[in-house]
């Protein structure tokens, strides 16, 4: 076996099996501390399938986490306080039902997605970074001056969503939806990763004249992988409000933008797993550090500096080795 | 008189005061090699990024294969049949060569945007591949990394990689350059095969390759074409000889 197989599947025993420990010792922090590091994992690998693959530096992505993340929070809102959403011209009611939620999330930040990248993507390079940037930016304020959903103060959810024949305020059940969630993801960004498309938008990404001599537009290479990585990330933000029961406009800030993109270099870009191992390490050195001080981001940029100087492949480059490359 | 498959019609480009295309004529027929060449700074790579797209000419038009391409991109100009090769290698270096190659049988095939099945598995398009890296003698080196290669053999992928998209004409910008004696006599075999394929428009600088390949020659300089002709016409050309061949006006 490869030795980033053997990586891979020893993150995911490592996810799995800290939680199982931890409930099993009834530590309930615990468990929702691994399904946090779970739900950031799944907005890195979103993000990575537009950085890593297409080389896409969005500094936007909390646009569609933040969308996510309220499109959970505005139907259970309206669900909670039995208030239709619209009432004419057709009835749209709140939900409490998580897979509803997922679906209008990933919708709805697919949308979003194909409209900033149809836009965005004319630029390239440091222009690309700053137009996602304000993009998000333009978000974040909109929330924070919309009163009907809370504006600066957020919204709460009393009761978490609910999933067909689960419990999900038990940490333990919420967890392994999120961690099953995160497997179907990985899942289908391994499999595009060496499909054709997946071919074609990592040669666009190394070589766009070469792509545009056998006859393909990166543009659509582009355009199609930032939609698909928004999606992803939406569906993180989704998750991670029920996961607090709680949205604020803090989710569309740009220091989210920030930490996805941190979960993405210190795990490796462009390594299918990378963001998982990424956001267990963020996610380590949150607890652990920030025990120690509450300034913790001082050694986080430390390490982060460490890392984009010295592995530039992130964990995954120490550790696994430069990707073989697969045929 | 067969029709040509690519004609380029008083195509003009200037940058600036400089003026790299200058009502340029230039046609190639099927089964034919029709060489360009000109010395340094004469506007060969402006006039190939012309033909190929990318780079719009000032007036003028550029047909192929009955189609005026003149406003399509360098995509829909690679999916109408022109199999470039560039002079400086553009090939996915992270890539092995056999992806480079599935890469160019894929860009031809079209339906790219299938996200579930393997490529690398993909029996028809690895045959494709599998049958360009022979022709050119790189089926040796299939796994290698593309970075792994000499310079001389990314030049020979390149070739094979326009092999895969069955083009309808090759655009071929300096394949020879930095061959050696052996691969430039080896490629220069194998492209006299091709062309009863698809004819071939090649920029090189090679002259004894272009003597012993060329079925016509057209001599740029400064970003006019001076002369067309067979070998023996350009070689008895007096502009040619003069303004190329670097031959002073002896007798």
């Amino acid at each position: 076996m490869k030795r980033e197989t053997v990586l891979n599947l020893a993150l995911l025993a490592l996810l799995l099996g800290y939680p199982l420990w931890a409930w099993s010792v009834d530590e309930p922090f615990l468990i929702t501390l691994t399904t946090r590091a779970v739900i950031f994992a799944i907005a890195g690998v979103g993000l990575n399938f537009a950085l890593g693959f297409g080389g896409l530096v969005s500094f936007g992505h909390a646009a569609f986490f933040g969308i996510g993340g309220y499109a959970m929070g505005v139907l259970a809102f309206h669900a909670q306080s039995y208030s239709p959403m619209m009432e004419w011209p057709f009835l749209i009611e709140g939900t409490k039902s998580m897979p509803v939620i997922w679906l209008v999330a990933i919708v709805v930040s697919g949308i979003v997605a194909l409209g900033l990248g149809a836009l965005s993507l004319r630029t390239t390079g440091v222009y690309f970074i700053m137009i996602t940037l304000a993009f998000a930016q333009m978000f974040y304020f909109f929330a924070i001056s919309w009163p009907a959903y809370g504006g600066e103060d957020g919204l709460s959810i009393y009761v978490r969503n609910s999933f067909p024949g689960l419990n999900t305020m038990d940490p333990i059940q919420f967890f392994a939806i999120c961690y099953v969630i995160l497997l179907l993801v990985l899942l289908f960004v391994w499999a595009a990763a060496r499909s054709r498309f997946g071919l074609m938008l990592n040669a666009a990404r190394q070589n766009e004249d070469r792509v545009q001599a056998v006859g393909q537009g990166p543009y659509r290479l582009y355009l199609v992988a930032f939609t698909v990585s928004g999606a992803i990330t939406g569906l993180a933000g989704a998750l991670f409000a029920d996961l607090n029961r709680f949205v604020s406009p803090t989710m569309f800030s740009w220091q989210t933008s920030g930490e996805i993109m941190v979960f993405v270099i210190l795990g490796g870009v462009g390594r299918v797993f990378g963001p998982v191992a990424g956001a267990m390490l963020f996610i380590l050195l949150e607890h652990v550090l920030g025990g120690v001080s509450d300034y913790w981001h001082i050694y986080l940029g430390a390490i982060l500096l460490g890392v984009v100087l010295f592995a530039r492949g992130g964990l995954y480059g120490l550790i696994a080795g430069r990707e073989v490359a697969h045929d | 008189m067969t029709e040509p498959i690519l004609d380029v019609r008083g195509v003009t480009k200037s940058f600036g005061a400089l003026v790299a295309s200058n009502d340029i004529n230039i046609d190639l027929k099927p089964g034919e090699i029709h060489a360009l060449i000109g010395p340094n700074g004469a506007g060969k790579s402006t006039l190939i990024g012309q033909i190929a797209g990318g780079l719009p000419p000032d007036a003028g038009s550029v047909h192929f294969d009955g189609k005026d391409v003149t406003s399509l991109s360098t995509a829909a100009r690679a999916r109408a049949g022109m199999g470039r090769t560039f002079q400086i290698s553009s090939l996915a270096m992270e890539y092995t060569v056999l992806q480079n190659v599935v890469l160019g049988a894929l860009g031809h095939r079209g339906d790219v945007f299938r996200f579930f099945r393997p490529v690398m598995k993909d029996k028809d398009l690895l045959a494709r591949a599998d049958h360009a890296l022979e022709q050119v003698g790189l089926e040796e080196f299939r796994g290698f990394r593309t970075s792994e290669l000499s310079h001389g053999q990314r030049r020979q992928l390149e070739v094979a990689v326009a092999l895969t998209l069955e083009p309808k004409a090759f655009l071929m910008d300096e394949p020879m350059a930095g061959l050696g004696a052996e691969g430039t006599h080896r490629l220069m075999g194998f492209l006299g095969g091709l062309k009863e394929q698809a004819p071939i428009l090649l920029v090189e600088h090679d002259m004894d390759a272009v003597f012993a390949l060329a079925d016509r020659i057209s001599v740029l300089v400064y970003g006019e074409i001076i002369a067309t002709g067979s070998v023996d016409e350009i070689r008895a050309n007096p502009d040619v000889r003069v303004a190329y061949l670097g031959e002073e006006e002896e007798a």
